[in-house]
């Protein structure tokens, strides 16, 4: 398409120009701190402010720094385990609110989607005074409850979602072919729902991956997440290798994302 | 129908209900092995309850459910030898045609060479061979219908359920389909039971045909049975048209019966047809049984009506009549030339009616 054909009648070039200034800047706003922290990252200058001169001091400075490292590790290890319960838990739920009919099936499916919505300190104190209660040492186990918690609703609503607009004879039709109901749930209808599951999976991987306020209430020294090692660094000043942290961040998150629309088209 | 009188089926007086509502209404059905049954009836008739009770999606209420000689009442589906040709077709969508097919030897762990053979062989039965590696959502409707056809049939189950399979295709095609099934049902000799609620269908396919209404079983029989005597006022107007006629017995003689319809038109009907002790009776005429000419004829039950609208409906012609005392029919004339002359409004014509064509039914 020639550059010079307005995208709206002719008549209206002034709302053109100024919806396309719009939209640029919007983007600017969008990313333009964004690209300002990966540059940044890059400066040989403690400060955020002036640049002096290209260096990857800051992220040799990142490799060797282990409390940042073990932090990453935790990250990624109550990520996974969340994700993996999340999507059991999730699917499972979604398939027996959808599929059976139970006394407060409705309160439950109501119940299950405040975590969604509720004010992540509440969660945090309310998660906490429950691990004293029952006498839980924090750990692993108390931070990946309290992401689970939050994180499961969400893929339990995508797959609701699918279940809804699924054909409610596959599964009868894989019972009268001679599956049974486990059988059916595994080998058809899960297979159905795959695009939600990992819609929802990805989710919970991402909420759980930058969750910061309920991590601080449950956590225990030793399974400090990467958020709260990024925010008690924060705290004491800011620090260039923040940037070559975030950076690697972006790098990742857009990997992932570019990864995720890939299986997406490849699943079709 | 085929060479044993065995049966397939057997429901005794069988009950099922969805809170208040019963859906079926204590039936008793016997279906041969190798028959071709139909269940036909509106839409909440129950048939469809029916057929999920034969394939175990529920449970009866009371009474009984025998597969070959089996009481199968409270056996769940994965354990009947029983298949279903779902409406909606419920392919698997994830998985190819051939997966689709081959779903329900997998589950029996049919040898993978036996069952391969197995799936091409019904894959060539619907013709669809070549199209075995494409997916559900790569295939027309008919295609689809096909494939979901070859699925219920490659277990090789005693029963083969039909639920309105032709219902979502277009009308050349549901014809092809009807004798394509028929053909495909006497080549296998599997019993079918085929859910409709439309009664050319029914009429094309079916060896018995049982009428449902409001959860029960209204008239069993054949085609012709059902068509030219049918028991019920129900049946006379839910399979083809018919003129119900409200009417007084007037006076019996020898073999036929004097009826006086409300408008004091009055018929010859076979006396076998009217309970001794009857007083009143429903005559039910199906319009193409109205012998239309406008020449007087000698005849039984000729009277002169005047031709109140005239529709052409390309083989036929369907005419609403008013006779002389007032009572309103309809009738269909067959269309046999282009030439011949036409029946028109405001005409008087002669109408005659055989005795035979008059049936008494009861009313609903």
């Amino acid at each position: 398409m020639p550059a010079s054909r307005p995208l709206i009648p002719s008549g209206l070039t002034l709302l053109n120009w100024f919806l396309r200034g719009w939209t640029a800047l919007v983007f600017v706003f969008l990313y333009a701190p964004i690209a300002v922290l990966v540059v940044f990252s890059f400066n040989s200058s403690r400060l955020n402010i002036v640049w002096e001169s290209f260096t990857f001091t800051w992220y040799e400075r990142l490799a060797a720094n282990t409390p940042l490292i073990r932090a990453a590790k935790n990250s990624l290890i109550v990520a996974t385990a969340t994700t993996i319960l999340s999507v059991v838990i999730g699917t499972a739920g979604a398939w027996l609110l959808h599929r059976y009919r139970f006394r407060f099936s409705r309160a439950i499916q109501t119940l299950v989607a405040i975590p969604m919505v509720m004010p992540e300190i509440l969660l945090g104190i309310s998660l906490l005074i429950m691990f004293v209660t029952i006498g839980l040492n924090l750990g692993f186990a108390s931070v990946i409850i309290g992401h689970v918690t939050f994180s499961f609703p969400f893929v339990l609503v995508a797959v609701q979602a699918r279940l809804q607009g699924l054909d409610s004879s596959l599964e009868e039709a894989a019972l009268d072919l001679g599956a049974t109901p486990l059988k059916a749930f595994w080998l058809v209808i899960v297979p159905s729902l795959r695009p939600a599951i990992m819609a929802g999976g990805l989710m919970a991987f991402t909420l759980s991956m930058d969750e910061l306020i309920v991590t601080v209430f449950v956590k225990s020294a030793a399974s400090a997440t990467l958020p709260v090692k990024v925010f008690d660094m924060a705290r004491v000043g800011l620090n260039p290798m923040l940037n070559a942290l975030s950076a690697i961040f972006i790098v990742a998150t857009v990997a992932f994302v570019l990864f995720s629309e890939y299986l997406k088209k490849l699943s079709r | 129908m085929a060479d044993t009188d065995r049966p397939m089926i057997e429901l005794r007086g069988v009950t099922k209900r969805f809170g208040g509502f019963t859906a079926v209404n204590r039936v008793s059905l016997t279906v041969k092995a190798g028959e071709f049954l139909t269940l036909l009836g509106p839409s909440g008739c129950g048939k469809t309850t029916l057929l999920r009770l034969l394939a175990g999606f529920e449970m009866p209420d009371e009474g009984m459910v025998l597969l070959d000689g089996e009481d199968v009442s409270h056996v769940p589906p994965y354990r009947r030898s029983v298949n279903q040709v779902f409406q909606s077709y419920a392919l698997f969508p994830h998985l190819t045609v051939r997966e689709n097919v081959g779903f329900g030897l997998r589950m029996q762990q049919v040898p993978v060479a036996e069952a391969s053979d197995r799936i091409v062989a019904a894959l060539r039965m619907v013709s669809l061979v070549e199209q075995a590696d494409k997916y559900p959502h790569q295939m027309s409707g008919g295609q689809r219908q096909r494939v979901a056809l070859a699925r219920a049939i490659v277990p090789r189950p005693k029963v083969l359920l039909l639920d309105e399979p032709l219902s979502a295709l277009d009308a050349k095609l549901r014809h092809g389909m009807q004798l394509e099934l028929k053909r495909l049902q006497r080549k296998l000799g599997m019993t079918f039971v085929f859910v409709t609620h439309d009664q050319e269908e029914a009429l094309t396919m079916s060896d018995r045909i049982a009428v449902i209404n409001k959860g029960r079983i209204e008239q069993l029989g054949n085609a012709s049975e059902i068509y030219h005597r049918p028991r019920t006022a129900f049946t006379a107007d839910f399979i083809g048209q018919a003129n119900l006629l409200e009417s007084s017995v007037v006076g019996r003689n020898g073999t036929t019966a004097r009826v006086r319809l409300e408008t004091g038109l009055e018929l010859v009907i076979a006396r076998a047809e009217l309970p001794d002790a009857a007083s009143k009776a429903l005559v039910s005429i199906r319009p193409e049984k109205i012998h239309i000419s406008r020449a007087p004829v000698t005849a039984e039950n000729v009277f002169q009506a005047r031709i109140e609208e005239e529709i052409f409906q390309g083989a036929t012609d369907s005419l609403q009549l008013v006779t002389d005392q007032g009572t309103r029919l309809h009738a269909l004339v067959a269309n046999e030339s282009a030439t011949q002359e036409a029946f028109h409004e405001g005409d008087t014509v002669y109408c005659s009616l055989h005795l035979d064509d008059l049936v008494i039914v009861q009313a609903e």
